[in-house]
């Protein structure tokens, strides 16, 4: 394999990160803008925050803001190598633990390791949006927008699409 | 929530309430609709659509396969399709609930990968991306204050700790993931086990 093929590089990247995302897509997001953004320079500061923005508004996974990583770096082809690696590796190995572990109850180390792993992905989680609030969150008006959307999704059970249309909406009117 | 239909005489050993299993492009069709349902994020929708609408599953047995495909590594919801779906029609079923699930979002987020090249850089679509950014980073540390509530209720210092140090060793320090989580699983998993230890003596 070619090493300076951009579309190994995004298969073997985040073929690996998907092993490594232990607690889902959020808890990759510091990973993912490490490498796309510090490692490689496939995307700007700011293009990885919209890529980010675009997947919260669209429709499936989260996690595919890969697919936009991958369409940065290498067009059409690099989005599907992208959403495939990140997705078919850590997949497979479910399919094979489940037929494994038919019964995960019956253990009790499934249950401490899960209860292991939640400190560290709400660490994770937290430090995906403070690094996401430093490149989105540059003037007052827009720190304000985050924190009124986070207060608002924390004590209200709103869908979130209308918190993230009305951000649409304030950006527009050029308040944010 | 009352038990679905539940029938006057229950014969052990045989689940109840189950819908025989479905083919393979109703499983793709069934999880790219739930996919494209899903809005901030598809679990609800699937929870709904395999226990209450299909009744492919009881919610235990949903239950017990997530909390399997969330402790595993990767999108959960991607793992879950690929469960899910052998559980109900052997590997062919796994790959047909995996691809309805990805492909039709995959496309989607194709085609706006290609507008955003063309048109990112027009101001009026910065400052609406630019506003939608701030709500996106608002609705993420609305879910970290969620998850960390039960955390701060039994105020455990050491897994508030953890959290802490995996929160500055990755955001503040930009440490690669990796070798954060080669220290940090094997810490977290073994001050847990001490501590349910000392819970049970």
């Amino acid at each position: 394999m070619n090493s300076e093929n951009p579309i190994w590089a995004l298969i073997s990247t985040f073929g690996l990160m998907s092993l490594f995302a232990v607690g889902g897509a959020a808890a990759a997001v510091p990973e993912m803008h490490r490498i796309a953004v510090d490692v490689h320079h496939w995307m700007t500061d700011k293009q990885f925050a919209d890529a980010y923005a675009i997947a919260q508004l669209s429709p499936g996974p989260n996690v595919l803001i890969v697919t936009l990583i991958g369409y940065a770096v290498a067009g059409i082809p690099g989005a599907l190598a992208a959403t495939l690696a990140m997705c078919l590796p850590t997949a497979l190995l479910a399919y094979y633990v489940s037929r494994l572990l038919s019964r995960p109850s019956q253990s009790r180390w499934p249950g401490l390791i899960q209860a292991a792993l939640v400190p560290l992905s709400i660490g994770l989680m937290a430090a995906s949006a403070l690094i996401l609030a430093q490149s989105t969150d540059r003037t007052v008006a827009a720190l304000l927008l985050t924190a009124m959307v986070a207060v608002i999704a924390s004590i209200s059970r709103i869908n979130p699409l209308w918190l993230l249309l009305a951000g649409g909406l304030l950006g527009f009117a050029g308040i944010v | 929530m009352p038990p679905d239909s539940a029938p006057a005489v229950q014969e052990p050993d045989i689940p109840v309430a189950h819908a025989p299993p479905p083919g393979l492009l109703a499983l793709f069709l069934a999880f790219a609709r739930m996919s494209l349902a899903g809005f901030g994020g598809v679990l609800v929708f699937a929870r709904h659509a395999i226990v209450d609408q299909h009744r492919w599953m009881t919610a235990d047995e949903f239950n017990e396969t997530f909390a399997l495909c969330h402790f595993l590594p990767g999108p959960n919801i991607v793992n879950l399709s690929m469960v899910f779906g052998s559980r109900l029609r052997g590997i062919a079923g796994g790959v047909a609930a995996f691809s309805g699930l990805l492909l039709p979002p995959t496309l989607i987020m194709t085609v706006l990968a290609i507008i955003y090249a063309r048109f990112g850089d027009v101001e009026v679509l910065r400052r609406i991306l630019a506003g939608i950014s701030c709500a996106a980073v608002g609705l993420l540390i609305a879910v970290v204050l969620r998850m960390m509530t039960p955390l701060l209720k039994r105020m455990d210092v050491v897994v508030l700790l953890l959290m802490l140090g995996v929160f500055i060793a990755i955001g503040v320090l930009r440490l690669p993931l990796q070798a954060v989580l080669l220290v940090a699983i094997p810490v977290s998993i073994g001050v847990t086990y001490l501590m349910r230890r000392k819970v049970a003596a």
